[in-house]
């Protein structure tokens, strides 16, 4: 008791941009700090780089160069591993832990929270797809297109971002932060196999292909691929993305209970 | 951002007033400008015996619940109750498990929506206006409400960066005892570590009214006095507390104002010394040489005294125990030449009271 406090009121919330970064940079700590979330979000995605190059002659990658094939999709799954699969689990353990609940009692309005939840996957994702970019290129990537592909991988990045992130909210508002965790978790492992992003979907069965493109993860792993080759941005992904996310958040804004 | 302090207007007697609500309306000074808080004559603690409500509808209480109702499913959480809090006192809400004194928080919280009845809190609608209550409202939930994963001075670093004008961080954690857990993570703090996390949370932003639900559970006993130190201070700096407890000694200890809540509704209100003294039958006991004169000895205590001689010179004097009784009694003796022995004068504690109004039976 050597320092005297004092309580006398004083109460006012903080300006907007200042609740939002300090919210951004506490969830970017918890992600970061989270030993399983990093396991999805950057040693398997890492795995498959540096196996799947290893591996090229055994999966039929196609004509390419098969790194130059992989490095794309690998950073499909990263963005995967954070904008859905931590953003579904983490959100499902704050409503849990009564961590909504309390922040919805304090001067940070819900748009803070989420802009601050989407601020902190962007952040992330930015370190996991360097690291994948610097990894790929000692590996002998060679993207192709210049500035204005680099811009092209950015808007698809942030597309499917908004859509996942949509989606993983969606997950967390209905199911329990146990079948949230399982679930998400499942979802990863699926569409890492089976969802059009780390094997280019033109080597799928044609039935199967046909559905791939459609889904979130397909679509961005397939414009990833087309514009780093420098075969220029493809609308189709891009739309595929945008009616993901907007469908996605409209369900999510009628669903979503925050305590 | 304005500082929110008094900035706000009242007047918004047409909210969403029930069926039953009295029709004083809210009108009145902003809170602070009470001067007369601490004169006010002790509101008599009257049982609400008829279920409607006690309290009267004065404009610049810094919380109204006014009839409310609120169920779960067929369960009758709260039935219609109805109290106020005056600003910058301590009030607690007392009930035993399972009464609906979380419910009844919550609801000022802004967490639920009441089902009947209104609930005012600094003259503002809890849900329709929480961002500007979330401002001036320190909230302690009753457990959780920390990322896991967070350490704890980081926890209470982001609820700071929240408020414009927060308390110094360091100097809470300190103050809280606090200073040797600010690395580890919510989930590692032991359980009365956490409550008091939770507490430091509620105060960092300076609010001007605290609800505290159970601040003290599960504190050992010298963290438990820290924090009856602290409201202690919050009181004196001017912020108002609403706390809920079922401790007796601390509603008795710390509150200016009691409510005990039973099965959702008001039991008793008064301050803890009104509700302990609330039909007051104090007794004395003494003993002295057997077969003393009662007759005489009756007529000289004060009118409704009554003594008698359960076993040979043991006495026991019931009635309203006054210092005038103690006195009497005692002159009485002398002048008989007696000493009294082993003398005991035994008080009704608020807890005899609160087992008295909701039983002693447990609660399923």
């Amino acid at each position: 008791m050597t320092r005297t406090l004092s309580y006398a009121p004083a109460p006012g919330a903080a300006p907007l941009h200042r609740m939002v970064r300090s919210q951004a940079l506490m969830e970017t700590r918890l992600l970061l700090r989270n030993g399983e979330q990093l396991v999805l979000a950057v040693a398997i995605p890492l795995l498959v780089l540096v196996g799947g190059v290893q591996a090229a002659s055994v999966v039929a990658l196609g004509d390419a160069r098969p790194v130059d094939v992989l490095t794309p999709g690998v950073m499909a799954l990263a963005v995967l591993s954070t904008s859905f699969t931590s953003v579904a689990i983490a959100t499902g353990f704050e409503r849990r832990y009564g961590v909504l609940k309390r922040l919805g009692a304090s001067p940070l309005p819900r748009t803070a929270l989420l802009a601050g939840k989407v601020a902190a996957v962007l952040l992330v994702e930015t370190l996991q797809l360097s690291l994948v970019a610097a990894v790929g290129l000692g590996l002998g990537w060679q993207p192709h297109g210049g500035l204005t592909a680099a811009l092209g991988a950015v808007l698809l990045v942030v597309l499917g971002t908004a859509a996942f992130c949509a989606l993983g909210l969606l997950m967390a508002g209905i199911l329990r932060a146990e079948a949230t965790l399982a679930a998400a978790n499942l979802v990863y492992l699926l569409l890492l196999a089976g969802g059009g992003v780390v094997v280019p979907i033109d080597r799928y069965p044609d039935s199967a292909a046909a559905h791939l493109g459609l889904l979130p993860s397909g679509a961005l792993a397939e414009g990833l691929r087309d514009v780093l080759s420098g075969a220029g941005l493809a609308t189709g992904p891009v739309l595929v993305l945008l009616v993901w996310a907007v469908a996605a958040a409209a369900l999510t804004a009628r669903t979503f209970r925050w305590e | 951002m304005p500082d929110a302090v008094g900035d706000h207007v009242f007047g918004t007697a047409s909210g969403t007033a029930s069926g039953t609500a009295s029709g004083d309306g809210f009108d009145a000074l902003p809170p602070g400008c009470s001067a007369d808080v601490a004169d006010a004559p002790m509101t008599s603690p009257v049982p609400n015996a008829g279920g409607g409500p006690v309290g009267r509808t004065t404009g610049d209480a810094a919380v109204v619940v006014d009839d409310l109702v609120m169920t779960y499913g067929d369960v009758l959480a709260v039935d219609r109750l109805s109290f106020e809090v005056a600003p910058g006192t301590v009030t607690a809400i007392l009930g035993p498990n399972g009464a609906g004194k979380t419910t009844t928080v919550e609801t000022c919280e802004g967490y639920r929506a009441p089902q009947a009845g209104r609930v005012r809190v600094l003259g503002l609608d809890p849900r329709r206006d929480r961002r500007r209550l979330g401002a001036r409202v320190g909230v302690m939930l009753q457990d959780g409400g920390a990322w896991t994963g967070a350490r704890a001075g980081e926890m209470l670093r982001h609820m700071a960066a929240l408020h414009a004008h927060p308390l110094s961080v360091d100097g809470l954690i300190e103050r809280l005892g606090l200073g040797s857990c600010g690395r580890t993570t919510y989930r590692r703090l032991s359980g009365g570590q956490q409550r008091r996390l939770s507490l430091a949370m509620a105060l960092v932003g300076r609010p001007e009214l605290v609800f505290l639900d159970e601040p003290t559970a599960g504190l050992d006993p010298q963290a438990r006095h820290v924090t009856w130190e602290l409201i202690g201070e919050l009181r004196t700096a001017g912020v108002t507390v609403v706390l809920t407890t079922h401790y007796m000694d601390e509603a008795e200890r710390l509150a200016d104002q009691v409510h005990v809540i039973d099965r959702g509704r008001l039991a008793a209100s008064g301050s803890p010394a009104g509700l302990a003294a609330r039909g007051a039958e104090n007794t004395i006991r003494f003993r002295a040489r057997p077969a003393l004169d009662l007759t005489a000895l009756t007529a000289a205590l004060p009118e409704g005294s009554a003594v008698v001689e359960p076993t040979p010179g043991s006495y026991v004097v019931t009635g309203k125990v006054v210092p005038e009784t103690l006195a009497t009694l005692t002159a009485w003796c002398a002048g008989q030449g007696l000493l009294p022995e082993s003398l005991h004068v035994e008080r009704r504690s608020l807890e005899d009271v609160f087992l008295e109004l909701t039983g002693r039976e447990l609660r399923p």
